[in-house]
C-alpha cells in the first residue's frame, strides 16, 4: 500500500503543476489543456515517485526515460521538468517562442525529455528502441533467447493517448514489445476519451484497451488514472513483472481539475484572461 | 589525368549490400554501438552474418517500416548507431514522416539503409522500385544522402556513415544483383566530396548510383569521337559538392546527370537549382522521366526507362550542340 503522505504529497504537487501548466498555455494564448489536465497525476507520479533520474544529470545513461507519445499535452510536462529541476522555472515563459527549448510539443531541446512529440502514434515505438537498447549490454544474448545475463540498465515509461491509438503503428509497436519480451517497458494510457474533434468513441472507437495490449502479450491493469493512490501501486506494480511489457490503462478526466471544463471536449482552447482565472480558481490550494 | 583509384578494367562486378554488411560486421566488431535493425528484409544469407557475430545487437521488428524507424530513433536515444534495413520503397513511403521526424528534426544518429533503389533490377516490378526517394529526402533538412556508385564504395560509404554523428541515407541498388566495380580499395572516399574520375572540358556527366559506370563508358566512347567528357561521381546527393558542380559548369559549361531516380528533384533538380542561381549552363538529366518503373529483367527495365548508354549519349549530344549554338 502506497503511504498516506507520499500520496498527499504527490497531489499537492500535481494540483501546483496544473495551475503552473495553466501559465505555460497563457504564454501561446491557447493550449492543450484537456489532455495535460488529463495525464497531470501520472507525470506527476512518474517524475516525483517512481522514475529514478537526476535532474542534475539530464544525459545520465541510465536514468529511466518518459516518453511523452501523446506530445501535444506538453504543457504540464514543461511544468514538471521545471518543478524538478531541469530547467530554470523563469524558462517556462519563453514557451512557444521561437527559438526557445520548450517548443509547442514536447521537444528533446528541453533537459529532461527523451522524446520529441507532434506526430501521433509514434511515441510507443521510440519506447521500444529505448527499452531494447537498456537491454543490450555489449556481450548480452540474443534480445529473444530464453535468458538474459544482464537486467536491463532502465525502465522506460510511455504515456500514449488513446485517440492516437488510432494510428496502426502503436499495435506495430505494442507486438514488438511483447515479441521482444522488453519488461522494463510501461505504457500508461491516458484514456480521457476525448481527441481533437470530439469523444473518441464517436470518432473511431477502439473497444476495449485491456482487452487489446492482453491480446498482444502485455501484463494489463486498469486503474482511475486520476487518483495518485491508484497510480502509485500501478507502477509499483509494474516493476515486479517479468518478462512482459506493462499497459497501465488509465481512465481519467478530461480537463481534469477545472469541473467548469471537465468532461468537455475542451482538448485545445484558447486561454483568455477568463479562462484562466476560473482555471486557477478552481486550482488554489 | 589517370584517376589513381580507378581500375583499369571494369571486369569485375560486386554485390553492393554484401560490401555494406561487410563494413557493418567490421565496424559491429569493435564498435558496440553499432546495432543492425531490419524490416524482415533482405532474405539471404549476407544479413545473416550480422545475426550470427553480433546476436545481442541484431532487430528484426518484421514488416513494419514505420515501427523499424521510429524504434531506431528510440536505439539512438540510447546511446547506439543502428542501421535500419527495408526496401527503399517502403522504408520511404511507410515512413517518411518517421524519417522526417524521428530521424531529421531530432538529428537522431540513425543511419537508414534504403534497399533496392531505382529501377534497374527488375525483379518486383514498379511497386517495387522506389524513384522518388532522393527528391523526397533531399526536402527534408539535416539529413545526409549517400548513393554509392560501386562495392569499394558502399563499403566505404558504411564507414563513413557510422562515423559521422547524425542521420545518414544509404540508398543502395538492388540487393540481390552484382554490380561492376569501379574504384580499387585505395579510393578516397569523404561525404559530401564529390570524386572526379575523369577531366574533361568539353562537358561534365555528374553521376550517382551504379549509372557511374556507364557515364565512364559512354566518356571513353565521347572521347574516341574527340570530344573530352569529365566524369563526376556525386556520390553524396545532399550536402552537394556545390564547388565541384559549380567548377564543372565554369570549366565546360555543358552538364548532364544521370542517375537512376526520377528526374524530378533528384541529382538532376538538384544540379539544376544550384546552376540555375549560380552559373546558369545547359543541363540535361538522364533519369526515369516522370513514370513508373515496369516489370521485366534489369537490362529490360533499364533500357525501357531509357537509363542505357545510347540515352546518356544522346542527352550529351544535345547539350554540347546548345552549347554550339550559344558559343556562335
Amino acid at each position: 500500500m502506497a503511504n498516506e503522505a507520499l500520496v498527499k504529497e504527490l497531489e499537492a504537487r500535481a494540483k501546483k503543476l496544473r495551475r503552473e501548466s495553466l501559465l505555460v498555455m497563457k504564454e501561446m494564448g491557447a493550449g492543450w489543456l484537456g489532455g495535460s489536465l488529463s495525464e497531470a497525476d501520472v507525470v506527476t507520479a512518474l517524475l516525483f515517485y517512481r522514475m529514478r533520474h537526476d535532474p542534475t544529470k539530464p544525459g545520465w545513461p541510465e536514468r529511466d526515460r518518459l516518453i511523452i507519445s501523446k506530445g501535444h499535452s506538453c504543457e504540464i510536462v514543461y511544468a514538471a521538468v521545471a518543478e524538478a529541476g531541469y530547467i530554470p522555472k523563469e524558462e517556462l515563459k519563453t514557451y512557444s517562442h521561437p527559438r526557445a527549448r520548450l517548443q509547442t510539443h514536447v521537444n528533446i531541446k528541453t533537459p529532461g525529455i527523451d522524446y520529441s512529440g507532434g506526430s501521433l502514434g509514434l511515441g510507443l515505438s521510440f519506447a521500444v528502441g529505448s527499452a531494447a537498447g537498456a537491454y543490450m549490454h555489449a556481450t548480452d544474448a540474443n534480445l529473444a533467447a530464453p535468458s538474459r545475463r544482464h537486467p536491463a540498465k532502465y525502465r522506460v515509461y510511455c504515456v500514449v493517448g488513446d485517440g492516437e491509438s488510432n494510428e496502426g503503428q502503436v499495435w506495430e509497436a505494442a507486438a514488438s514489445a511483447s515479441h521482444h519480451r522488453l519488461d522494463n517497458l510501461t505504457a500508461i494510457l491516458d484514456h480521457n476519451r476525448f481527441q481533437s474533434t470530439g469523444a473518441t468513441s464517436k470518432k473511431l472507437d477502439m473497444l476495449s484497451f485491456v482487452d487489446k495490449f492482453r491480446s498482444f502479450g502485455w501484463e494489463v491493469r486498469e486503474i482511475d488514472g486520476n487518483d495518485m493512490r491508484a497510480i502509485v501501486e500501478a507502477l509499483d506494480w509494474a516493476v515486479t513483472v517479468q518478462d512482459k511489457p506493462q499497459a497501465i490503462i488509465a481512465h481519467t478526466i478530461k480537463g481534469k481539475g477545472i469541473p467548469a471544463y471537465e468532461n468537455t471536449n475542451c482538448h485545445f482552447m484558447k486561454i483568455t484572461d477568463e479562462v484562466l482565472r476560473i482555471g486557477q480558481e478552481a486550482l488554489k490550494d | 589525368m589517370k584517376t589513381p583509384y580507378l581500375r583499369a578494367k571494369r571486369d569485375v562486378a560486386e554485390n553492393l549490400y554484401a560490401a555494406h554488411n561487410r563494413a557493418l560486421v567490421a565496424l559491429a566488431r569493435r564498435d558496440a554501438r553499432i546495432v543492425s535493425c531490419y524490416g524482415d528484409f533482405p532474405p539471404g544469407e549476407v544479413g545473416e552474418v550480422f545475426a550470427k557475430e553480433c546476436p545481442d545487437r541484431f532487430l528484426d521488428v518484421g514488416i513494419a517500416e514505420g515501427h523499424l524507424i521510429t524504434s531506431a530513433a528510440g536505439l539512438a536515444g540510447a546511446g547506439f548507431i543502428p542501421f535500419t534495413h527495408c526496401h527503399g520503397i517502403f522504408g520511404l513511403g511507410r515512413a517518411y514522416n518517421q524519417i522526417r521526424h524521428n530521424v531529421a528534426y531530432d538529428e537522431r544518429n540513425v543511419k537508414v539503409v534504403l534497399c533496392n533503389c531505382g529501377v534497374i533490377w527488375g525483379g518486383l516490378g514498379p511497386s517495387h522500385q522506389v524513384i522518388e526517394d532522393l527528391a523526397a529526402l533531399r526536402a527534408i533538412p539535416k539529413l545526409v544522402i549517400l548513393s554509392p556508385a560501386d562495392a569499394v564504395s558502399c563499403e566505404k560509404a558504411t564507414y563513413a556513415a557510422a562515423e559521422y554523428p547524425g542521420p545518414v541515407i544509404l540508398r543502395l541498388p538492388s540487393t540481390g544483383d552484382a554490380h561492376t566495380t569501379i574504384y580499387t580499395n585505395d579510393l578516397a572516399y569523404q561525404i559530401g566530396k564529390a570524386i572526379c574520375l575523369r577531366e574533361g572540358k568539353d562537358a561534365t556527366i555528374l553521376a550517382a548510383g551504379i549509372l557511374v559506370s556507364d557515364a565512364l563508358t559512354v566518356a571513353e566512347e565521347m572521347e574516341r569521337s574527340g570530344v573530352s567528357v569529365r566524369i563526376l561521381d556525386v556520390h553524396t546527393i545532399k550536402p552537394l559538392d556545390e564547388d565541384a558542380i559549380l567548377q564543372a559548369a565554369r570549366e565546360t559549361g555543358a552538364l548532364v546527370t544521370v542517375e537512376d531516380a526520377t528526374i524530378l528533384g533528384g541529382l538532376g533538380g538538384a544540379v539544376a537549382e544550384l546552376t540555375a542561381e549560380r552559373c546558369p549552363v545547359f543541363v540535361r538529366r538522364v533519369g526515369v522521366r516522370d513514370r513508373f518503373g515496369d516489370s521485366g529483367t534489369a537490362a529490360q527495365v533499364k533500357a525501357e526507362c531509357q537509363l542505357t548508354p545510347p540515352f546518356i549519349r544522346e542527352s550529351l549530344e544535345e547539350v554540347l550542340k546548345a552549347k554550339a549554338r550559344r558559343v556562335k
